[in-house]
C-alpha cells in the first residue's frame, strides 16, 4: 500500500497542468480507479482483516485527495500568473486621441486680470473697437488739435470713425449707461498705427474705473498696489510718478519694482529698479460732466494698463511680437489651465 | 529735452548731484529718461598754443608745430590737419594722456622726425561725430588749462520727458523754476539788463491776425559780422542740448530758446521787404521754407509775410527768402507770442516738429518778449558786434492771455487726496511755484503765473500741491464698497469655460490683427464689403475683418510653413459686418484644423481631418448649451467652402455661424497641403446656455430595434430623423446612426442608413409586439415619404 501511494504521489507531483492532473485522479480515485478497486476487493479479505484494510485504504484515498488539491492550488495560480505575464503592457506609452490645446498668453493673463477684480467687486465692461471722435477723444477731454492727439497715431476710416486707441471709450460709454456709483474695469483690443519691436498695431489694454462721492487718490494707490500684488503674486513697491493725461488730473504713471531684479537694476529695468506698468488719475471734472455726472458730487479714479505688458512680465515673454507671431511653438508653452 | 546740469546751476543752486536730480525730477513728473556724460573720460589733455608750423621734412601732408603749453620748453608734435597753423589754439594731448576709447599718448618717431603729443580733434576727444581738423579754441583760451576745464567737459547731460501740458518746463529757466520750488531755494539766474538802442533804425509791423498773434517784439541791429566764430562755451551748450552750431546769429536764437524756452527768428533785414505782417496764409499761396521745401498753405496757418508775401510760418519755421547768411550785415529780430489755438497742429501738417512749433503749440510766456529780445541783443553785441535799434513792441492788449483766479478748497483738496495737507504747506507749495494765493473762507484763491498754461482749474492746483509735496506722501487707503449683488447669468458661460472646452478638444487660442489683407478677404468673401481704414499701417492689413477666418488662415499657412504639419487654431474676437449701411461688431469664436485627424501616436491610423472631426468639436460646443436638439445643420455654402461639405449653423431658426471645408481651389491657390476645415459661430447666439430643467427617468426597460434603410443620396439624415421621429412619437428614446452605406447590394445613387432605434415608455414595460408595430409603422411610413425600401 505504501509503494501505492508513493506512486499516486509521484503522479501528482508530476502532473503539469489542470487536465494532467484530473487524469491522475481519475486513475487513482475515479469509478474505476486504483484505490477504488482496492476497496472494491475489500470483500475478498476475512472479515477481521477488513475494518484495518479498509482503513487503510481509507487513509491512502485522502492523502492522495489532499495532494491532487494542494496540486490543483498550485498549478491554477501557476496558470493566473503566466496569463498576469502574458497581458503585461508597456505602461509608458502615450495615451490614446486628442492632445491638449490652450489659452493665448494674453487672454490667460486677462483672465486673470478680469477675476481679480471681480472679486474686488469690479464689473466688466466692454465696448465697441470701431469707436467715434466724441467717445476716444472729445469726452476725454482730448480736443481736436491736441497735442496728446499727436501721441495716439490714430486709425481712421475717413468718415469720422476710427479704431480705438484706448479702453477709455469705454469709462464714458459705462458711465454714461449706468450712472455713479461705478466701478468697472474694461479689458479689450486697442489699435495705434505703430509697428516695431515694442509696438504693435493692435494690443490690449485694461482700463478701470472707480466713481463715488468719497472716491480718493488715497484709494486708487491702494487699488493698482493691491492688483499689482495680486496678479504677480508676490510683494512689490509701488509708485506714483506725476504725468499727465488729458481725462485725468492728477495723473500718474504708475511703477513698480522690477520683478526680474527685485529693484537692485537689471536690463529689463534699464538699471532704475521700477518697471513702468500703468497710467492712472483722477478722473478730470470735464470728462465726469460730458458723461452726465455730477462733478461737484462724485470723484472718480481710472487706470490704464498694457495687458500685453502684463502678460510679458509674468510669463517671462522678452518680445511683444511673439504675442502675435501665433507660432504654436511659442503658444503651446502656455498650455497650463 | 536734454538739458546741462552746470547750466540748470547757473540759474538755481541746485543742492543735489545729477543724478539725485534726476530722481527729484522723475517723482515731480519730468522723467529722466537717460543720464549721460557731457564728454566721455580723457585725461592730459590741455589748451596749448601753436608758436611754429612748418611742412614736415618727408612727407606734403605733416606739419612739424612748436606747441607751447604755457610751461617748460615748448613740444615738438607732428601734425597731419590741415587747419594747424601758427598761432592757433588747440587741444594737446601731452604724452601720458589717454583719450576716449583707451587710446594712451606716447612719444613717437613719425617719418624720422620726433613728437611729444597729439593735436586732437573734436571727434578724437568725444566731442562730436565727424570733424575736420584740430579742434580750434578761441584766441583768449588760456594756453595751459587743462581743456576738460575750461570747456567745462566734467558736466552732466539729463534727458528729461516733458508732458505735453508743461510747454513752460521745455527750456532751462522752466526746469529751474522748478528745481527752485522742490528744493525750496530762489531762482538766481543770469543777470539781464536791457541794451540801448545805439541807433534809431526800426522796421514796421502789423498784426493782422491778432488773437492768434497779440505780441510782437522787434528790433534792428545794423553791422553785425555773422562770420565771427560762436564761442566755444555756447557752442558746447549747444552740443549738449543736441543743437548744431550754424552761424553766430543762428546760434543765438536757439540758446534763447533752450535758455528761456522763448522760440525767436533773425531776417536778413536786407531781404525784407516795406514791412512784416502777422495775418492768415491765403489758400494756396506757397511759400519755400529753410529746409528747402516749399509748402502751399491753408487759410488757417499763420504766417509772417512782407510786401512779397510770406517769409515763413509763424512758429513754426523761418523761409528760404530772408534767412540769415554769413554775408547778412543787418538783422531783424523777432520775438513774438503766438496762441496755441492758433498753431496746434499745424506743423504736423506740414510733417514738421520744430522746437518753436513744440513750444508754442504747448504755450510761451507771454510776458516774457522783451526780456527775450534783451538777452538776445546783448549775445549777438557780443560776438558779432553791431549797433541796436530800440525794441518795439507791437502789441493787441485785448488778445494778451490772462490768466483768472482759480478757487482752491480746503475739503475738496483733502477729498481728492484722500489726506489733509497744512494750509501752510499748500500755501507755501503754491506760492513756490510763482503762483499768488489768497486766502479765503474756505481755502484760497490762487492765481496762476504767465508762464503755465496747464492750471485753470481746481483740480490743476491740486495736482500742483500733490505733485510737489510727493505722491508717496499719500497714503493707500483700501476702499470700502457698498455690497451689491451682481448678476451672475448662468445663460451665459464664464469665458473661460468655452475657450477650454476647444483646448481640451485640441485647438490652440490664437490672437490675429482686426484688420487683414483686403485681397484675401475679397478672395474668401466677395460679396461682403469689408471697412477700408483711410491710414493702413500695411497694404496688406488695411480692411477690418468680415470673419476671422482670413486671420487664422493666415495663420494656420504661417504655421504650416513653420512645418507643424497638424494645426488646430481658434480665436475669440470681433468681425466687422456693414448690413444695411449700419456696421455691427459680432463677437465671434472661429476654428481651423488641418493636417491629421489626430495627433501622430502608436495607436490610431493617420487620416486627415474632414468635416465630420470638426462638426464634432462644433457639437460639442452645441452640447454644452444643454439644447443641442436647438442646432440645425443646414446644406449651404459659401463662396470660400466646398459646395458639398459646407453647412450653415441654424439656432432654434436662426443662422449662428458656417461650417465647412476650404474651397479645393482655394486651398490650392493659399498654397495649403490639404483643404482645412472651418468653423465661425456668433459667440452670443450660438452659446447662449439653456438652464437644465429635470426630466423623469423611466424606471422600465428600454427596446432596441435596428433597421437599415436605402434612400436617396438626396436623403439626408435630419430628414429621416424627423420622420422616424413623428412615426413614432413620445417612444422613441434615442435615435441612433451606426453605418452608411453604398456599394454591392445598394443601388448606384442611393445609400444604406443603419438605424439604431431605442424605445422605452414613462408608465408600462413595452412588449416585443409593441416595439414591432412601432418599427412597422416606420417602415412603412419611410416608405410613402421618403421612398425608402429595408434593407434585409
Amino acid at each position: 500500500m505504501q509503494s501505492l501511494i508513493e506512486q499516486a504521489l509521484a503522479e501528482v507531483g508530476a502532473s503539469g497542468d489542470l487536465a494532467a492532473l484530473d487524469d491522475v485522479r481519475v486513475r487513482w480515485l475515479g469509478k474505476k480507479g486504483i484505490l477504488t478497486e482496492q476497496l472494491k476487493s475489500l470483500g475478498s479479505l476475512p472479515a477481521s482483516e477488513r475494518p484495518a484494510a479498509g482503513q487503510r485504504i481509507n487513509e491512502a484515498k485522502t492523502r492522495v485527495q489532499e495532494a491532487i488539491e494542494a496540486r490543483r492550488r498550485e498549478l491554477e495560480r501557476a496558470a493566473v500568473e503566466r496569463e498576469l505575464a502574458a497581458g503585461r503592457i508597456d505602461v509608458t506609452l502615450p495615451g490614446r486621441g486628442e492632445e491638449r490645446g490652450g489659452l493665448h498668453p494674453v487672454t490667460k493673463a486677462r483672465l486673470r486680470i478680469e477675476t481679480i477684480f471681480r472679486r474686488a467687486g469690479f464689473d466688466v465692461a466692454t465696448g465697441p473697437e470701431v469707436e467715434d471722435d466724441f467717445h476716444n477723444f472729445e469726452a476725454l477731454n482730448i480736443p481736436a488739435n491736441h497735442p496728446a492727439r499727436a501721441m495716439h497715431d490714430t486709425f481712421y476710416f475717413g468718415d469720422g470713425r476710427l479704431l480705438r486707441t484706448h479702453t477709455s471709450p469705454v469709462q464714458i460709454r459705462a458711465m454714461r449707461e449706468h450712472g455713479a456709483p461705478l466701478a468697472i474695469i474694461a479689458p479689450g483690443r486697442v489699435y495705434r498705427c505703430d509697428y516695431d519691436m515694442t509696438h504693435s498695431p493692435m494690443f490690449h489694454q485694461v482700463e478701470g474705473l472707480v466713481v463715488g462721492e468719497n472716491v480718493s487718490f488715497a484709494n486708487m494707490k491702494a487699488c493698482l498696489h493691491g492688483f499689482l500684488q495680486a496678479f504677480f503674486e508676490r510683494d512689490l513697491a509701488m509708485r506714483l510718478r506725476p504725468s499727465y493725461f488729458p481725462f485725468t488730473e492728477p495723473s500718474a504713471e504708475v511703477d513698480m519694482s522690477c520683478v526680474f531684479c527685485g529693484g537692485s537694476g537689471c536690463r529689463t529695468c534699464k538699471q532704475t529698479g521700477w518697471l513702468e506698468i500703468a497710467g492712472c488719475g483722477m478722473v478730470h471734472p470735464n470728462v465726469l460732466r460730458a458723461a452726465g455726472i455730477d462733478a461737484e458730487r462724485f470723484t472718480g479714479y481710472a487706470f490704464g494698463m498694457g495687458i500685453d505688458r502684463l502678460a510679458m512680465l509674468r510669463y517671462d515673454v522678452n518680445d511683444l511680437r511673439l504675442f502675435f507671431d501665433n507660432d504654436l511653438r511659442f503658444l503651446r508653452q502656455f498650455r497650463a489651465f | 529735452m536734454r538739458v546741462s546740469f552746470a547750466w540748470l546751476r547757473e540759474w538755481v543752486d541746485v543742492p543735489w548731484e545729477a543724478r539725485e536730480l534726476g530722481s527729484r525730477l522723475t517723482m515731480a513728473g519730468f522723467e529722466l529718461e537717460a543720464i549721460e556724460a557731457a564728454a566721455p573720460e580723457f585725461s592730459g589733455v590741455v589748451v596749448a598754443e601753436i608758436l611754429e608750423a612748418t611742412r614736415h621734412p618727408q612727407a606734403d601732408r605733416l606739419q612739424v608745430c612748436r606747441v607751447s603749453t604755457g610751461q617748460g620748453e615748448p613740444l615738438q608734435i607732428v601734425c597731419g590737419a590741415s587747419n594747424a597753423r601758427t598761432g592757433l589754439k588747440s587741444a594737446l594731448a601731452v604724452v601720458g594722456a589717454e583719450l576716449p576709447g583707451g587710446i594712451k599718448i606716447k612719444a613717437a618717431k613719425l617719418r624720422g622726425v620726433e613728437s611729444f603729443g597729439m593735436l586732437a580733434s573734436a571727434k578724437e576727444l568725444g566731442l562730436a561725430e565727424t570733424s575736420s581738423g584740430i579742434l580750434e579754441l578761441p584766441a583768449d583760451a588760456p594756453v595751459g588749462a587743462p581743456l576738460r576745464e575750461y570747456l567745462q567737459l566734467d558736466d552732466t547731460v539729463l534727458e528729461l520727458s516733458i508732458t505735453p501740458n508743461r510747454g513752460d518746463a521745455m527750456s532751462v529757466l522752466g526746469i529751474a523754476r522748478e528745481v527752485a520750488a522742490l528744493a525750496g531755494r530762489p531762482l538766481t539766474g543770469p543777470k539781464l539788463a536791457p541794451v540801448a538802442a545805439r541807433i534809431d533804425d526800426t522796421f514796421p509791423v502789423r498784426l493782422d491776425a491778432p488773437v492768434a498773434c497779440p505780441r510782437f517784439a522787434g528790433r534792428v541791429i545794423r553791422g553785425v559780422n555773422n562770420r565771427a566764430e560762436t564761442p566755444v562755451w555756447m557752442r558746447e551748450r549747444l552740443r549738449r542740448a543736441g543743437i548744431r552750431s550754424i552761424s553766430p546769429v543762428v546760434d543765438v536764437t536757439n540758446y534763447i530758446v533752450l535758455e528761456l524756452g522763448q522760440p525767436m527768428h533773425a531776417y536778413d533785414l536786407t531781404k525784407l521787404h516795406e514791412g512784416i505782417h502777422v495775418r492768415m496764409a491765403r489758400t494756396g499761396e506757397p511759400v519755400a521754407l529753410l529746409d528747402g521745401r516749399t509748402v502751399d498753405l491753408q487759410d488757417d496757418v499763420l504766417v509772417i509775410a512782407d510786401a512779397q508775401g510770406p517769409v515763413g510760418l509763424a512758429g513754426i519755421m523761418g523761409g528760404e527768402r530772408t534767412a540769415v547768411s554769413e554775408d547778412t550785415r543787418d538783422v531783424f529780430l523777432e520775438v513774438a507770442w503766438f496762441s496755441p489755438d492758433a498753431l496746434a497742429g499745424r506743423a504736423r501738417r506740414f510733417g514738421l516738429q520744430t522746437d518753436a512749433s513744440q513750444r508754442f503749440e504747448r504755450g510761451v510766456d507771454p510776458t516774457q518778449q522783451e526780456r527775450a529780445i534783451e538777452r538776445a541783443t546783448a549775445l549777438i553785441l557780443e560776438i558779432c558786434g553791431g549797433v541796436p535799434g530800440p525794441v518795439v513792441l507791437t502789441r493787441e492788449a485785448a488778445h494778451e492771455p490772462r490768466r483768472s483766479s482759480v478757487p482752491l478748497r480746503r475739503k475738496q483738496l483733502a477729498r481728492l487726496l484722500g489726506i489733509g495737507i497744512e494750509d501752510a504747506r499748500v500755501e507755501s507749495t503754491l506760492t513756490s511755484l510763482g503762483m499768488n494765493v489768497e486766502r479765503t473762507e474756505e481755502g484760497w484763491q490762487v492765481t496762476p503765473p504767465a508762464h503755465r498754461f496747464d492750471v485753470g482749474i481746481e483740480a490743476d492746483l491740486i495736482e500742483e500741491v500733490a505733485r510737489i509735496v510727493g505722491f508717496d506722501a499719500i497714503p493707500e487707503v483700501d476702499a470700502l464698497v457698498p455690497q451689491r449683488l451682481r448678476d451672475a447669468s448662468e445663460t451665459r458661460p464664464a469665458e473661460y469655460v468655452v475657450l477650454d472646452a476647444l483646448a481640451m478638444r485640441g485647438y490652440q487660442e490664437v490672437v490675429t490683427f482686426a484688420f487683414v489683407d483686403p485681397a484675401l478677404q475679397s478672395k474668401l468673401f466677395p460679396q461682403t464689403d469689408a471697412l477700408p481704414l483711410a491710414n493702413p499701417i500695411a497694404s496688406d492689413l488695411a480692411v477690418m475683418r468680415v470673419s476671422l477666418w482670413p486671420g487664422l488662415l493666415r495663420a494656420a499657412l504661417e504655421n504650416q510653413r513653420r512645418q507643424q504639419d497638424r494645426v488646430r487654431l481658434f480665436e475669440h474676437g470681433t468681425r466687422f459686418v456693414t448690413e444695411e449701411g449700419k456696421l455691427r461688431e459680432i463677437d465671434s469664436i472661429a476654428g481651423i484644423a488641418l493636417g491629421p485627424r489626430l495627433p501622430e501616436q502608436w495607436g490610431a491610423k493617420r487620416e486627415s481631418v474632414d468635416f465630420f472631426d470638426v462638426k464634432a468639436d462644433v457639437e460639442a460646443l452645441a452640447a454644452a448649451t444643454g439644447a443641442l436638439d436647438s442646432f440645425a445643420w443646414e446644406p449651404a455654402t459659401l463662396p470660400c467652402l466646398h459646395p458639398g461639405r459646407s453647412a450653415r449653423i441654424v439656432r432654434n431658426g436662426q443662422p449662428v455661424g458656417w461650417i465647412g471645408e476650404l474651397h479645393p481651389a482655394l486651398a490650392r491657390e493659399l498654397e495649403f497641403t490639404q483643404p482645412p476645415i472651418l468653423f465661425e459661430l456668433d459667440y452670443d447666439a450660438a452659446l447662449t446656455v439653456q438652464v437644465p430643467s429635470f426630466k423623469t427617468i423611466s424606471r422600465f426597460p428600454q427596446v432596441r430595434r435596428d433597421i437599415a434603410v436605402v434612400v436617396d443620396e438626396s436623403v439626408s439624415l435630419s430628414a429621416l430623423r424627423e420622420r422616424v421621429t413623428l412615426t413614432a412619437s413620445s417612444l422613441l428614446r434615442d435615435l441612433r446612426v451606426f453605418d452608411v452605406y453604398r456599394g454591392p447590394g445598394v443601388e448606384t445613387g442611393r445609400k444604406s442608413v443603419a438605424l439604431g432605434l431605442i424605445f422605452q415608455d414613462i408608465s408600462r414595460t413595452l412588449t416585443d409586439e409593441d416595439a414591432d408595430r412601432v418599427v412597422a409603422s416606420i417602415v412603412a411610413d419611410l416608405r410613402t415619404s421618403l421612398d425608402a425600401r429595408l434593407r434585409e
